[in-house]
This record gives structure tokens, sequence and C-alpha cells, in this order.
């Protein structure tokens, strides 16, 4: 079946559908990373995306039980350049295909990925539409044009849980606010003993502290920062009451709460390659990225709040630390999946920061 | 950090020739360490035996010395130059061997010479066997199960505790014979038995079998601040059991997961910290196709050859950001080169597949053991790039020029069921053929995988084109709508692919695919997937939608490169390349190279101003240079490769610079060549051209024994034989050649003369000769495994004349503009023309460097337009220097089981090495050590030499008589050297029973051997079991008595001890 991806500035990919035969709009970007599409796949993140792989071949290793991230896929449409479907692994137990189509996502295939990339780098991300089928292209030009602006859609609500839930441990007491938490950072947490209670977005400072916390953990999530104000609320609240720490989204809202501003980058950073510096050590990560807004460098200035990492490519912030409470965040992704596992010592340091260590 | 403190000048040594297993990635390394340090503002000095490099180049180190890579060399350089550094992993194992052993002998620490880059107990960390057992141990990571075992018990007892499948391994056999795989108890016990016998020291090593497993391997560096990134991951088509370097590798891995290959990448991390390698590092994984085990196979602590396969399929520059490491810089502080804006320190993410195919050189050694295992035997590879896994993998099998331009292959449709499944597994270099041959038939894919242990991922992507053309051959010329067209070339099939499956000629494949609009576009290699503007004009083909390289407007010319490594067409063509562009681009053209060959110069993203990463066959090349439009092609310095294109880019409407097809095709075929030099009255060997046998044995009979045969058409003297009778030449005639009206067989007079052989440069109206070498082997020996002098010794003021005479009338009949190589023998006075070839040569470098004439530079610019005269050049014999430069062949015997040593008039070396000095003896010294050659200097010498040569042998053997050796010999030697006063002791063949050569070989009571062809190469030949036993026994061989007599001269001239001067590059001229 045919496929045509066409986005908000008139440009037409066509190509084949091997995902569900539906269409949806979405903000269309990129990922970089080589391996790691399964993960892609069901990070909450990238809720309302259209997300583009630079990587040619797709499907290779099929899709299997272990490696999900979320308990299904959000991502509004997927595009490769050759979608594989005679996956090969020993874990693999479905090929990407099916997993698309069961997950209700229009996928294409056929494209010139990096034609795109080069596309989107150039202009920015932007609004595209993805429909399967015998589709007039203009008509898809248009549909894209009229398709709703990212910023804006409550899209963290769609991924989050809606009511608490633990997950016990015998070590402190973490709870996780879910704006669309990915499961390696409950495993990374449970890897470490804690009690994980997750709650859900809206969950009060006041129903947090009821949970007597050892820490507030702000997790991953999609969309724009500035969208979330009840989470925001709730972590100026808890500021200076209990240890804090997110990341990404969790990143931003610990940041917007400290006083910071955040701002729409022009197309992002999505990968497996990005290298950080770890300001206070000067020692340099290759880490795990997937975020489109980010932290204003000058906004912080007068705060306390100190700029712990940096991404090397574009200097962005991408970690900040309060200076006096213990708070901190990345803005990147520790809990890698997919991607290198260097930054696991960030949760160590999270640990050492509840038990009142390390600050 | 800042550069390390103190270091302001560096000795950096390279690899010194190129063997199989240590090729041209070192000259590439090399290269980029030296101008990374002098980037830095360091002095750098080099030491490195090999001529035909760039990094040899003059302007590449501020003191270059061209001498043996020995411990005693190395520190003399030392004593010299008083360095604040030494930079040895840029070397190869070479290099890190010179660091073990110089700071073993505390040479590093008496002139307090720092040693850059991985320290020197990482180092050992890495290379003992023992210690980094153990350090993998510390930090868990696992390596295979292994023991030394002397007994059977031992055996029994490893094999209870590890279990099976084991690989049993004797220590020190003839031909690696007596080990293999063992599957249970009773054949442990029966391996073990044998082995342990055919053992020289009772001794085996017994290990985990891994055969089978997936074989990845990653490129890591690590900084002195502890930051570590890893470069790129590579997978292994041909899984375990198959030297990496005789693997199909596919980058990035293709059947890993996230979590697979983060394990790994994790495990990489760890490892190199534990050992504390500082700069880059390769590492090796055996990893389960059903689990998630895996095994640490091996770990290289230096720049390799994957490291340069990984900078050429990322973009990365490896060997540059290493030396850079080495010096104190560290990853975030070194510049991205490939953005211009971002630094070192991040990994490298691709947006298409690469494929690296091995060259291998049994097209050369037709009765060499084809079967691949543990021990390398490609002498080169070629790299591919594509959007595809098929496409990518179809260019690399067409960049091989083994004449098939997809996946049929001659002969697999004869093959038997039993053997294609033979085949499939026990590898040898055809084995992607036979697959593909399998699928044809219908061969299950799970049962290729069972025989193969390939991963069917592969498998699929193979049985994708031979399903396309399947149905190319079923529909004919009908199938090929644009929308198949497409297909096929995303699939990588080359128009003389489809030509081949549809019937349809090649051209016309050609046409229609563009009439229908189905052309390739050109992507950038960027190292970042897209995601920030690159300013790398690296670029591949592909059949996908945007272009990336749109042509400029500056006047162009395009340079074809020389393709993969191979024998006869070394990296010397990839050092002519890179002077050919570098003259161009000092004129002010942009350049174009086209090359496939990942290890070169030629192909490092700067070399240029575009590179395109392509085959070098007629319609890859013509598609790149169809868009980019130039003002012309240069196809001289690339060896034969871009030579054989000339005719099809011609006809395309493609100019060629320089000497023009006509020309070229004046010296390439016999009979216009033979017009041509009885017009100029030049003389030639007699000979004649056959069509039949019968032909052939009347044209020897009127030019009389002994005779050189060939096939017509040849590479490298592939085929050719020297015959003596009647009987020999029907035999050739009829076993070795296939002869017929459109592949005759040349027959000449054979001379066995002094070979003599220039280069030489001409405009048109001025021929420069640069100089004139002669061999130390007669006629006879292929001139590429010959000793070569420059300047000719012993040659007389009118063969020097007839040689200037020659050359100059034949490159001005010949109207060359540029290079021109002529060959001769001097036989009774008289110069004779063997051999022309309308191009440069592989004595080209080591010309250049010992002259002073920077050869292609004038040969560019000659080709654009330029005259000698303007430049400042006269015609004629250039004035001698007052220096020796001996030019020395190396061999890779060592490797390659059942090939014969034997010198003759096909090439078998692989590399070159040069010895400088003011005398003759020691210029020769110094290129036979350099050349691997040990220099007993008492002992035992063994000469076992046939009937024809035993009058000539005479006076050598006496002369090393005369210097206190033991002369052995076999009986009929014997005799003759008795009768005629020489003291000799009789030693039995082999068939005479022991003790027999064999045994004193083994005993270590033979020190030297010199051994001359009866006839015949059949391996059960007593010379040659005996010539096989000297290379697995490393114990020197000397095949002509003419390299004898040298050794002789250099013996008798040169006492141990004797005071060596070095002699710098750059002071070649003084």
């Amino acid at each position: 079946m045919k496929a045509i991806l066409a986005l908000e500035d008139g440009k037409v990919f066509t190509g084949q559908s091997f995902g569900a035969a539906t269409e949806q709009w979405g903000e269309v970007v990129f990922n970089t990373g080589m391996t790691g599409y399964q993960e892609v796949l069901t990070d909450p993140s990238y809720a309302g995306q259209i997300v583009v792989m630079t990587y040619p071949l797709i499907g290779n290793y099929g899709i299997n039980r272990e490696d999900y991230e979320s308990k299904r896929s959000f991502v509004r449409g997927f595009v490769v350049r050759e979608y594989c479907d005679h996956p090969s692994n020993w874990r693999a137990s479905y090929r990407v295909g099916e997993f698309l189509t069961r997950a209700g996502v229009p996928s294409i295939s056929g494209v010139d990925t990096r034609a795109l990339t080069r596309h989107l780098r150039s202009y920015g991300t932007m609004r595209g539409y993805l429909a399967t089928g015998d589709v007039n292209p203009e008509e898809v030009v248009t549909r894209a044009r009229t398709s709703p602006q990212l910023s804006g859609l409550n899209l963290v609500d769609e991924v989050a849980t809606g009511e608490n839930y633990t997950i016990e441990g015998s070590g402190p007491r973490v709870v996780l606010v879910d704006l669309g938490a990915k499961h390696n950072i409950v495993r990374k947490l449970r890897d470490r003993d804690c009690t994980v209670i997750v709650v859900p977005p809206g969950t009060t400072a006041g129903e947090i502290n009821a949970l007597s916390p050892d820490s507030v953990f702000f997790s991953n999530g999609p969309g724009d920062p500035v969208d979330v104000q009840n989470t925001i609320k709730t972590s100026r609240r808890l500021i200076g009451t209990v240890p804090l720490f997110g990341i990404c989204l969790g990143h931003q809202v610990l940041s917007l709460a400290l006083g910071g501003k955040t701002y729409k980058m022009k197309f992002g950073h999505r990968g497996s390659n990005h290298p950080v510096k770890d300001m206070r050590t000067g020692r340099v990560y290759i880490t795990s990225h997937n975020h489109g807004y980010s932290v204003d460098e000058s906004s912080l200035a007068g705060l306390d709040v100190e700029v712990s990492h940096i991404n090397l490519n574009d200097n962005t912030v991408e970690g900040i630390r309060h200076k006096k409470l213990p708070i901190f965040a990345v803005q990147y992704h520790p809990e890698a999946s997919p991607g290198p596992h260097d930054s696991d010592y960030i949760f160590d340091q999270f640990m050492d920061m509840m038990r009142g260590e390390g600050q | 950090m800042p550069i390390k403190e103190g270091i302001k000048k560096v000795l950096v040594v390279g690899s010194g020739p190129i063997i199989i297993g240590q090729a041209a990635e070192f000259d590439y390394a090399g290269t980029q360490a030296c101008r990374a340090l002098r980037e830095e503002g360091m002095e750098v000095v080099l030491i490195n035996s090999n001529p035909a490099t760039i990094m040899t180049d003059v302007n590449m180190a501020d003191r270059i010395y061209i001498e043996p890579i020995t411990p005693d060399f190395v520190t003399r350089v030392i004593e010299k130059e008083r360095p604040d550094g030494f930079l040895p992993s840029l070397g190869g194992q070479v290099g890190l061997n010179m660091a073990l052993q110089l700071a073993e002998l505390g040479v590093l620490d008496k002139y307090n010479v720092k040693l850059l880059g991985t320290p020197l107990d990482a180092i050992k960390r890495a290379e003992d066997r023992e210690q980094f057992k153990s350090t993998m141990e510390r930090i868990n990571e696992p390596v295979p199960e292994s023991a030394v075992i002397s007994t059977i018990d031992e055996a029994v007892e490893f094999a209870r505790q590890v279990g099976f499948p084991l690989v049993v391994r004797p220590a020190y056999t003839l031909g690696g014979t007596g080990g293999g795989m063992v599957y249970n108890i009773n054949e442990l016990i029966d391996t073990c038995t044998r082995g342990l016998k055919a053992s020289i020291i009772h001794q085996a090593l017994i290990e985990r079998s891994l055969v089978g497993w997936k074989e990845i391997e990653i490129e890591v560096m690590r900084d002195g601040a502890d930051n570590c990134i890893t470069i790129c991951s590579m997978e292994n088509l041909d899984p375990m059991g198959i030297h990496t370097g005789d693997s199909i590798v596919v980058a990035p891995t293709q059947t890993l997961s996230d979590k697979d290959y983060q394990m790994l990448r994790t495990a990489a991390l760890k490892i190199i910290r534990a050992l504390g390698v500082e700069g880059g590092c390769n590492i090796q994984y055996a990893l389960d196709p059903n689990s998630y085990q895996y095994y640490v196979i091996e770990v290289n602590p230096r720049v390799s050859r994957s490291s340069a396969l990984a900078s050429k399929a990322t973009g990365y520059p490896i060997a540059k950001v290493a030396t850079k490491i080495a010096i104190g810089l560290n990853l975030d502080e070194i510049k991205n080169e490939v953005t211009g804006k971002t630094y070192a320190c991040f990994e490298p993410s691709i947006d298409y597949v690469v494929i690296k195919f091995p060259r291998w050189p049994f097209d050369k050694f037709a009765l060499a053991d084809r079967t691949l295992g543990t021990q390398m035997k490609a002498t080169g590879e070629v790299m591919a790039i594509d959007r595809t896994i098929e496409g990518a993998l179809l260019k690399a099998i067409r960049s091989l020029e083994i004449g098939v331009p997809g996946l049929l292959y001659p002969g697999m449709e004869n093959l038997i069921e039993e053997e294609i499944e033979q085949k499939l597994i026990t590898a040898n270099d055809e084995r992607l053929f036979v697959l593909a041959e399998a699928l044809r038939r219908g061969m299950l894919e799970e049962h290729i995988c069972n025989l193969t242990k390939m991963d069917r991922f592969f498998i699929r992507k193979i049985k994708n084109v031979v399903d396309l053309e399947q149905h190319l051959r079923q529909q004919g010329p009908s199938a090929l709508t644009p929308e198949t067209l497409r297909q096929c070339k995303q699939m990588g099939m080359a128009d003389a692919y489809i030509s081949q499956v549809t019937g349809l000629k090649t051209d016309a494949v050609r046409a229609l695919r563009q009439a229908k609009g189905v052309e390739p576009v050109y992507k950038m290699v960027d190292t970042c997937a897209a995601e920030f503007e690159a300013q790398t004009p690296y670029y591949y083909s592909t059949y996908d939608e945007e272009d990336e390289a749109p042509p400029t407007d500056r006047r162009k010319v395009a340079v074809l490169g020389g393709g993969p490594i191979r024998i006869g067409q070394g990296i010397e063509f990839d050092y002519c390349s890179v002077h050919s562009v570098w003259a161009l681009k000092e004129m002010d053209y942009e350049t174009i190279i086209i090359n496939n060959n990942p290890e070169t110069v030629s192909t490092d993203f700067d070399t240029a101003d575009r590179l395109y990463f392509e085959p070098l066959l007629p319609g890859d090349v013509l598609n790149i240079l169809e868009k980019e439009k130039p003002e012309g092609v240069i196809v001289q310095f690339g060896g034969q490769t871009p030579i054989n294109l000339a005719a099809h880019l011609v006809r395309a409407g493609i100019k060629i610079l320089g000497t023009s097809l006509n020309d070229i095709d004046r010296a390439e075929d016999r009979e216009r060549f033979d017009e041509l030099l009885e017009e100029l009255d030049v003389p030639r060997p007699p000979g004649g051209t056959a069509f039949s046998v019968s032909e052939a044995v009347e044209v020897a009979t009127r030019i009389g024994y002994p005779v050189l045969v060939r096939p017509s058409y040849v590479l490298g003297g592939r085929a050719m034989e020297i015959v003596y009778n009647v009987e020999d030449l029907t035999n050739y005639m009829q076993t070795a050649v296939k002869v017929t009206p459109e592949h005759p067989v040349l027959v000449d007079k054979y001379f066995l003369g002094e070979e003599i052989e220039v280069d030489a440069i001409a405009d048109g109206e001025t021929v420069l000769i640069p100089g004139i070498m002669k061999h130390v082997e007669r006629a006879g020996v292929h001139s590429g495994d010959s000793i070569a002098v420059y300047p000719a010794n012993h040659l007389d003021r009118h063969a020097r004349e007839q040689i200037v005479d020659y050359s100059s009338r034949m490159a001005l009949a010949m109207n060359v503009r540029g290079m021109i190589n002529i060959q001769y023998v001097l036989y009774n006075g008289q110069i004779y023309v063997l051999e022309v070839n309308p191009r440069a040569s592989r004595t080209v470098p080591y010309m250049s460097k010992i002259t002073g004439v920077p050869m292609v530079n004038l040969a560019t610019k000659i080709i654009m337009g330029h005259k000698l005269k303007g430049m400042g050049y006269q015609g004629g014999l250039y004035p001698e220097t007052k220096l020796v430069g001996v030019k020395a062949p190396v061999f890779s015997f060592g490797k390659l089981l059942q090939v014969d040593i034997s010198l003759g008039p096909e090439m078998k070396s692989t590399g070159e090495v040069l010895g400088v000095d003011a005398s003759y003896p020691v210029a020769l010294y110094k290129a036979l050590l350099a050349s691997g050659v040990e220099f007993p200097r008492q002992g035992n010498i063994l000469f076992t030499v046939a009937d024809k040569d035993k009058e000539e042998a005479l006076p050598i053997v006496k002369g090393f008589s005369g210097l206190g050796y033991n002369i052995l010999a076999t009986a009929g030697t014997a005799r003759y050297l008795g009768e005629h006063g020489v003291p000799v002791q009789r030693v039995n063949k082999v068939r005479e029973g022991t003790p027999h050569i064999t045994d004193l070989l083994r005993q270590g009571d033979i020190h030297l051997v010199v051994n001359t062809l009866t006839k015949g190469k059949q391996p059960e030949r007593d010379g040659f079991a005996i010539r096989r036993a000297t290379v697995e026994l490393a114990v020197p061989c000397l095949t002509s008595l003419d390299t004898a007599r040298a050794i002789l001269e250099v013996l008798t001239d040169f006492q141990e001890g004797s005071d060596v001067a070095l002699v710098p590059l750059q002071e070649y001229l003084n």
C-alpha cells in the first residue's frame, strides 16, 4: 500500500505503508540512533510526533518482549528508508510492521530519510501528516498545515498514569511523578532497591508529602514543559522540603519551578551519540537524548542554580543543580534504553543526594 | 589538558613493508600522525623502511629515516636525533614491538625519551596472553578458556572443566598441521595424540571453540582524562572461525538490538579503561547468536586495519585524534574537522551501510590453499558504501576487480550438490558466490544458515539479489521497467550484471536506464547522519531522491586510484595518485579522486577536493564523470586499473589527459608494439604470437630455447613461465593456459641477461630519465620481486647511452605525456626492450625519493600542459646521486600455504623496502635487513642447485666457504662441489631417509638455504618441500644465485660491527 508523508511547508515524500492503514498528524522529528527503534517507538516522550529514523535499515532485529519502554507506542507516525520484514535476532518475537499495525501507528518506508533529515535540520521540526492508501498529496499537505501545534497540547495526560501505584523495595522511598516515564527509569530505581511510588502528573505537593518520600523524581515526558503548569506548581512547592530530581521534561519542569525559562529548539536532540560534559569533573559522557525544548542558560542568571552539564555540540544546558538545596536534574537520559549506559552514575548521585551525601 | 610538557620533538615509527596483515592502513595512520604532530607545532622524526609510502615523503616530517626498523637502528636514530617523545602506536605491530623492545633494552630511559600514547604496562596488559587474561578476569569480562597442554591427561582434564567443542592447536608444527576442532572425548584424544607428535616442542594449546558465533568489533578511543568514546561497531558476515581480515564485514552492526549492542559497548569502555589505553583500540568479541553470552577475543591497543576501516566508514579520523591524545590533548579539546564546529568527543552516527570485502591473492597463486581460517590471507580490501546491504555488497564485489560484475561466478553452475554443501561449510574466497548459487538452486535459507553459520539476515539480503537476478533472467530485457531498473540499482546491480542476466548489452542497459531517468545521486559521509552541516567532500552513490554533491564551476580534473592492494598493484600506486592530486591542487584545479580502498591516504577525506568512494568500473566511474564533467581524467597513476578503464571512458566521450588512449594501446598491444619498435629500430628479444600449440612449438624452434611464454593478456606476470624444451612447452600450452584465436600465447626468446629498468617523464619534446635501475636478479625474475639498485652499477657507458637513446625515442614516438616505465635486458653487450608500461610504475616512489626528482608532480604538470624545460629540467639522464639506493622485495609466504617461494616471472612479493648508503654493500645490507633477511655470521649453508646452475654456483659456494661457513649439499650438488675442491658435507634429501634436510632445518642446524628450481612447481617435488619448510621454520632461503651472490658480497665487504651511517632523506641530495 502507498503512503505519503507531507510537511506543512509543502514538501511531500511518498513510499510504502508498513504499519497501520490509518493517518495521523504530528510534529516531524528525526532520531540518529543506529539501534534502539523499539525503545524509541515505546518512549512516551515521542507522543505527538512522527519519528524519522536516520539509520536506513529498520526492523532488522524485530520487536522483542523485553525492550518496551512503556506499554504501547505513542508515536504518531514512523518513517524509515527501508523496512526489514525478515528480522533476525534470538529475542525477536514480532516484525516491527506487525507491532506498528497493532499499535495503530501509520508507517512509511522508501523515503529518502537523509533528504528529509537535511530538510528538518535546515528548516526546523515542523508539522506533518502521514497518510496511507490512495490519497492526494496536496490534500495531505493541507492537512499537515491545519494540524494543531505541539505546544499547547496536553500530551502528558495522554501518556502518564491516572492513578498511584507502588513498586515495593527495601531502600528509600521515591515518589516518581509520571509525566510519561520510561520503564528503564523504574528499573534503574528498582536496581537500587528503592520503593517507587508512581503518581500522576497532577498530584499536588500535599498529596506527595503525605506519601513521606525520601525524594521526588520528575520523569521524562512529551511536549512543551510550559503545558504542565500543575506539575511545575507542585515542584515549586516541594522545593526545600525534599530532595528533587528530574530527567528530560522533569528537568525542564524543575528549571521552570526554580525560575528559569525554556525555549523550543530548532530541531532538538534525538539520538544516542551526544557528548555531554559534567562541569564539575570536566569529564565527557556519550549520552542518549530526546528533547525538543531546552532550558535557556541566560534565564538562570541570578538564581541559586548552576549549570551542571552542557552539550559539547551546541553548548546547550544538559543539567542543572541547585547551589544550596538537594535539587538536580539532567536534560538527557541517564537511564539509556536506547543508548549508552555511561551516565549510570547520575542515578548513584541521585541515591547519594537522597541519603544526604555528595552535595 | 595542554600538550605534555617538554615534548617538542617526536619520533614516529612506521610499520615497514607491506605484508599480509599489515598493509597500507599504516601509511594512512602514519601520515595522519605526522600531520597531526606538526599541526601542534612538533618537530617530527620518522623511521620507516618502506619507501612506497606518503609518510616517508620529504614534506611529511622534519627528519625521515628510511632505515631498517630494528632496535639497533631505531636506537641510533634516537641517539642522533634525541627526540623528547616516541610514538609507536601508529606503526602497527612493528611499532608496538619496537616500543616493548626499546623499553626492555633501557633505550628510552637512557635517552630520556617519553613513550607517547598508550603506556608500556597497558601495551603489555593487552599483548601478553597471561596479563590480558588476568586483567579481563579482574573486571569480569570473559575470555575463552584455554590451556597449554603437553599430555593427553591434561587435555582430558581441561575438557572436563570446559566442555566441547574445543579447538586444538599444536605449537610449532609445519603448515599448522595436526590441530583442529574436536566435539567429543575420542576426537580430543585422537587429535591431541597427533598434534603433540607433530609439535616440535610437544605442546598444544586447547581452547574453547567459538566457531559459528557472531564476530563483532568495536573501535574505542580513550584520552588521558579517561573520556571514552566508541567510533564504530562492525559485524562480520563470516562468523567466528575466519580471521576478521579475511571476513566480509559490515558497519554498523545489523542484527544486534540496542540492548545487545550497549552490552558490548559498555564492556568495550570497561576494557579500554582497565587496560589503560590512551588513544585508539580495537576490541573483538564473539557473541552467542542465541543468548547474551559473549567472550572478549582480542584487543589491539593501537590503530589497526579495523581502525582505518572505521575511519573511512564513519569519516572520523582515528589516527589523527589518537596522535593528539598521545601528546596530551583531550577529546573535547580536539576539533572535529568534519563539521569544523564541534569537537572530536562524540560518537559518529552513520546513515548508510558500509561493507568491507577482502581481496585475496589466489588469482596469482593458483596452487595456494584457498581455505579461510584463523590465518589471514588477503593482501588488501575494498570498501563500499550504500543505503542498502545489497547495494554495498554488490559494489564491494565489483570493486575487487576479479572479473565478476555481480553474484554470477564462473564454474558455480557445474558444482554438484555435495560440493556446494562442502564449500558452504568450509569457506574459501568463493563462498559468497557458492551461497548465491545455492540460493539460485532453491536451497533453503535455514539450511544455508546451518552450513555457514552466517546470520539469516544476510542470507536473506543475498537472496533478494538472487531473486531479482532470476526474475531478470526469466523475463529478459522486457523486465526492465523503470520500477525494476530502479530496484536493480537500489540493490547495487551494475549495468554489466543486468546485461549478463538479461542478454541486453551493457551500453544498452545504461542507455535504457538513463532514458528512464534512473540515475544515481551522491550523498555525503558526514559522521553525524545529517544532524549537523558538514564540510567533508566525501561522497558515495545511491539510488535515492536527493543529490548532495552539486558540481562546482571550477576547473577540475579527476584522478583514478588503484583499488585494492594486490600482488602486482600495491601501495606505490596510491602514492602516485596522491601526488598527482597534490600537483593538481598546486595548479589550482579542483581535484576529484575515485577509489575504493579504505586503507589508503588517497581516500582520506582531505586529500582531494572531492572523494568519491566507488568501484573503479566503467559504469560507476562514468556516472561520476558525467555528473562532474571534469576537463579530463588522469589514468596513469593508479596502476593497471585505470589504464583498463581508459578505452571505456574514451568511448563515452571522456577525455583522457596525458598519453592518449591510442598510444597506451600501442604499448599494450603486442603487434602494434612490435611495429613501433621496428620503426624505431629498437631491438627486442625475438618472438612471436601463437594461436595454437603447434604454432608455439614452431616459434620456439625458430628462436631457440629457453623461451618465455605467457598469455597475451596479463597483469603483473600472471601465468608466465620460462620453458627450456619442447616437452615443457607443450605441457605449459596444454595445462597452464587456454589458447584460442582470441587469446593467443606470446612466445619470446628468454635472454638470461641483466635486467634494467627506467621510469621516464616526457612532455612530447623532452624526455627526462631520473635514473637507471639495475636488478640484482637476472631477467626471468619478475621486476617486482627483484632487488633493484640505483644507480645501476657496473653498467658501461655504451649501455647507458643505448638505454637513454631507446627510452627517449620510444617516449617521443609514443607521444608520452607524463610517465612511462621501460624494462630492458642487457645480453651480450646489447640492450633489448622487454616491456613498456605507459604509466607510472611501482618504482616511482623509490626513484622519486632517491633521486629527488618529484616525478609524479612533474608528470602531472606535463599532463596539464607544462613543459619540462619550463619547470627547469633538461632531457636525458638526470645527474646521478652519490648515494646508492637498493630496493628489496618482501614476501608473505609464511601466511600462504602451498605456495612455492621460488622466484620467477610471476610476481609474488607483497611489499618492498629501501636501503640507502654511500656504499653499495651497506645499502644492500640495509635493504636486506629491512626486508627481514637474517644474516647468519657463521654456521651451515645448504646448497641444493639444479644441474644447469652448478657451474655458476661454484664461485658463490667457494666464497661462502672461504668466509668460514660450513657447506652442506644434497648428493648431486655435493658431488659436484667435492670434485671442485670445496669441503662439503652431504645431507639426505627427504626421501633418502632421516636425518634429512627437513630434520636438520627443524633442529636449527641449517642457517641459510640456496636452492634453485629444477622444473615444475608441483608441491610433491622435493625442492618444493624444502622451500616450504624453510618458510615455516623461518630459515632464509634464496632461490636465485644472483641474490646469493649479492649476499656473499655483503658478507665479504661488511664485517659485523662495521659502522653503518644513518642517512636521513633530507640529506640524500647533499
